[in-house]
């Protein structure tokens, strides 16, 4: 199997065994890698688990894509069950780790069971050992990562959790690359949970490709094509910080705990700011010419971090009322050590703000913390006290669904989220097509299915028709990427054609699929992991695909979409036509024939 | 002519490193190459990369003459090199690489593939 390293590796973690398995020529063919992988790994071996329990399993894959010359073949996925919905959850991640597996013979890597003390997984080539890591228990992500190079050499990559996976947060996230995460879903909350402080992975080998002269040719033309984009300087000046103020300016930049989607200071914390106040260098993926990443520096406080990246502008940004790029950097950090997710961190601060400043929650609650949007030091500690699990931290460590639960009094309409995740970078209620992306996306409210909202302002934002359709052909081009195991910005930012990809798969694989065959692949995945909540989940269904009451009741305040929400009736409206044209039922479950046609159990 | 490096705008995506063994070896593995790309991001605050300059010292120490010059560039002539690695040791840029699959040292050739792939400009040539 070209294109592939060929081999699974399992680690069971409560005996302490490892071994591998071939990857099986049909699962390459129906699930492609990365994602698909995963997905299938978790549908056909996770069932009725307690998400933090050794039933649980971690998959970590790579796609045959990743380690080949192309840009930025250097996505990987981590997946489990998730804790904090309860259903399949995956987060993928950059930096160099999934080339570094393939170069080490893996294609994936199945954590199952539970470490009686904390390890770690070493890996140089085909010696697999899982060592003692009682000495980088508690270390932040980066510290940990810091540790272990300077113990093992720099050639290794490697991925840890922080104080937040240890301590079983429901948005712990996996941190690589000193500033790469795998974010959402919890899965630094599993990787905990068994006890695994961090992967350390070395690989010497070869990525070998079914043909190499036409993977030279196609791949050199991909990178060469956006190496003399004019385009490419914005992004190695700013990379994704430039989405802030273009966000801010439709309307969709989320602000105060997504009370609007325009944010009065938004240059503070721009593109702009970043560079002038706090840009040390850029920093690439592997093999990435657009090298989003930039890293940089806050003096006063004494701190250097990766990002702030976009998203982390909007939700730790604007959402909790920062004005100035360096209390997002800062803060930035923090979450980055503590292993928290930005998103969710920023999401669950800012309802816990919300809440605070509405009454439901007084000082009593926090500890004595007064809670405000704009206070960097107050932001600090709540996250601290989340990551920890101490006093109100612990209830806000549940994520938002949970935490309104406790709280009661109403507060389930400051909690932002779908089926358990809080939502990201994108206010949505000018933005019909994203609205529905937002509460379809399998995993939860995440952008990374289908980013629609550029369809919604091109067709119309008071649009219904044809919104559904374009939401279905993002959620299968999008993640196809993550099947992959390479970036989507090429394409999605940089307008890479999609033909490069067709081409080079086949040559990389020497599987004569076209790219409708690829996008069934990822459709299959997306019918999959819906299959997977319904089992895991009783009652799972069309319930679950309604976003939070406030972008469906409120009118936008300010702004660009001033006025405009997406109603109750629009959403059945957007969902019944979702369902059908997806081939599921009213209550969204795929029907019988859509299963047999994907070739699904 | 010679390759030199401005690491202030090296961003770290090794597709030199990944050209470098492509060409060399008709392989995809950043490992097999003669250019170093390393972190420095909590002293220097970005990477650093180093690439060889053709100086030569490596043939000074060879005690099999198995280093050759030629148009200004140094080659390993494999069949005679004893994988002493007294050259590696001596490379005064770190940029001798010892590979596991391989019997000898990795050396740049100059064959410039990498500085045609560097979406930075990273690498370049000098006089």
């Amino acid at each position: 199997m070209k294109g592939y390293a060929g081999k699974i590796l399992r680690v069971d973690l409560t005996s302490g065994r490892v071994r591998t398995e071939p990857v099986d020529a049909a699962l390459a063919r129906d699930y492609i890698g990365g994602r698909g992988f995963a997905a299938r790994i978790i549908f056909d071996e996770v069932k009725d688990a307690d998400p933090l329990g050794p039933d649980n399993k971690l998959v970590l894959a790579a796609g045959p894509l990743s380690g080949v010359f192309l840009p930025a073949g250097a996505k990987a996925t981590f997946a489990a069950k998730s804790p904090a919905t309860g259903i399949y959850g995956d987060a993928n991640i950059g930096g160099h780790l999934a080339a570094e597996m393939k170069y080490a013979g893996y294609d994936a890597i199945v954590f199952e069971g539970a470490a009686p003390e904390p390890v770690y997984l070493y890996i140089d080539d085909a010696e697999v050992d899982l060592r003692p890591a009682d000495y980088l228990w508690g270390q932040g992500t980066v510290t940990a990562e810091q540790s272990l190079k300077a113990q093992l050499g720099d050639e290794f990559q490697i991925a840890a959790i922080g104080p937040a996976g240890e301590n079983r947060v429901y948005f712990a996230c996996i941190g690589h690359d000193i500033g790469r995460q795998a974010g959402r879903t919890g899965v630094g909350a599993v990787m905990g949970s068994k006890k695994l402080k961090a992967i350390a992975i070395r690989g010497t080998g070869s990525v070998e490709v079914a043909d190499l002269e036409a993977v030279r040719r196609i791949g050199r033309e991909m990178i060469l094509k956006l190496n003399g984009d004019p385009g490419l300087q914005v992004w190695h000046d700013y990379g994704l910080t430039s989405v802030a103020t273009w966000s801010n300016s439709i309307g969709a930049l989320p602000t105060r705990n997504y009370q609007s989607g325009y944010f009065e200071s938004a240059e503070g914390i721009g593109h702009a700011a970043m560079k002038e106040r706090i840009f040390l260098s850029t920093k690439a993926c592997f093999g990435c010419p657009m090298a989003c990443g930039k890293f940089t520096e806050v003096k006063e406080r004494g701190i250097r971090v990766e990002g702030p990246e976009y998203e982390t502008i909007a939700l730790i940004g604007s959402n909790c009322g920062f004005d100035r790029i360096e209390d997002v950097a800062y803060l930035n950090q923090v979450c980055d050590e503590l292993g928290l997710d930005t998103i969710s961190a920023g999401n669950a601060i800012a309802f816990a703000i919300e809440c605070y400043q509405n009454g439901v929650i007084s000082a009593g609650d926090t500890g004595g913390l007064e809670l405000r949007f704009g206070d960097a030091d107050a932001f600090a500690s709540l996250a601290g006290l989340i990551a920890r699990r101490e006093g109100i931290g612990d209830v806000l460590a549940n994520g938002v669904r949970h935490a309104a639960t406790v709280f009661g009094g109403g507060t389930a309409r400051y909690a932002i989220q779908v089926k358990g995740l809080e939502w990201s970078g994108y206010e949505a209620r000018g933005a019909p097509a994203m609205m529905l992306a937002y509460a379809t996306c399998d995993i939860g409210a995440s952008h990374n299915r289908a980013w629609a909202i550029t369809h919604d302002i091109a067709a119309g934002r008071d649009l219904l028709e044809g919104k559904a359709e374009k939401v279905i052909e993002l959620q299968h081009i999008r993640p196809l990427f993550d099947l992959l195991g390479a970036c989507r910005l090429q394409w999605v930012e940089m307008g890479l054609d999609l033909k490069y990809y067709a081409d080079i798969y086949p040559a990389v694989t020497g599987v004569d699929a076209s790219w409708d065959d690829l996008l069934t692949c990822s459709e299959r995945v997306f019918n999959l992991t819906r299959l997977y909540a319904q089992r895991e989940l009783p009652g799972f269904g069309r319930s679950f695909d309604y976003p939070p009451a406030r972008f469906m009741e409120e009118p936008v305040p300010t702004g660009e979409t001033k006025g405009k929400l997406v109603t109750r009736e629009q959403i059945d409206w957007l969902l019944d036509r979702f369902y059908e044209l997806r081939g599921w039922d009213r209550d969204g479950h795929p029907k019988p024939e859509t299963l047999r046609r994907l070739r699904l159990p | 002519m010679k390759i030199v490096a401005d690491n202030s705008r090296c961003s770290g995506c090794k597709l030199c490193q990944l050209t470098c063994a492509l060409t060399l070896f008709n392989e995809n593995n950043p490992k097999k190459t003669a250019i170093k790309v390393w972190s420095e991001h909590f002293t220097e605050g970005g990477y650093r990369v180093a690439v060889c300059d053709q100086c030569g010292e490596c043939a000074d120490v060879c005690p099999t003459g198995a280093i050759l010059h030629e148009d200004g560039v140094y080659r390993i002539d494999t069949s005679k090199c004893t994988n002493c690695l007294l050259c590696v040791r001596a490379c005064p840029s770190g940029v001798m690489y010892v590979h596991r699959q391989l019997r000898t040292p990795i050396k740049c050739v100059s064959c410039e593939a990498c500085l045609g792939i560097c979406p930075t400009h990273t690498l370049s040539l000098v006089e």
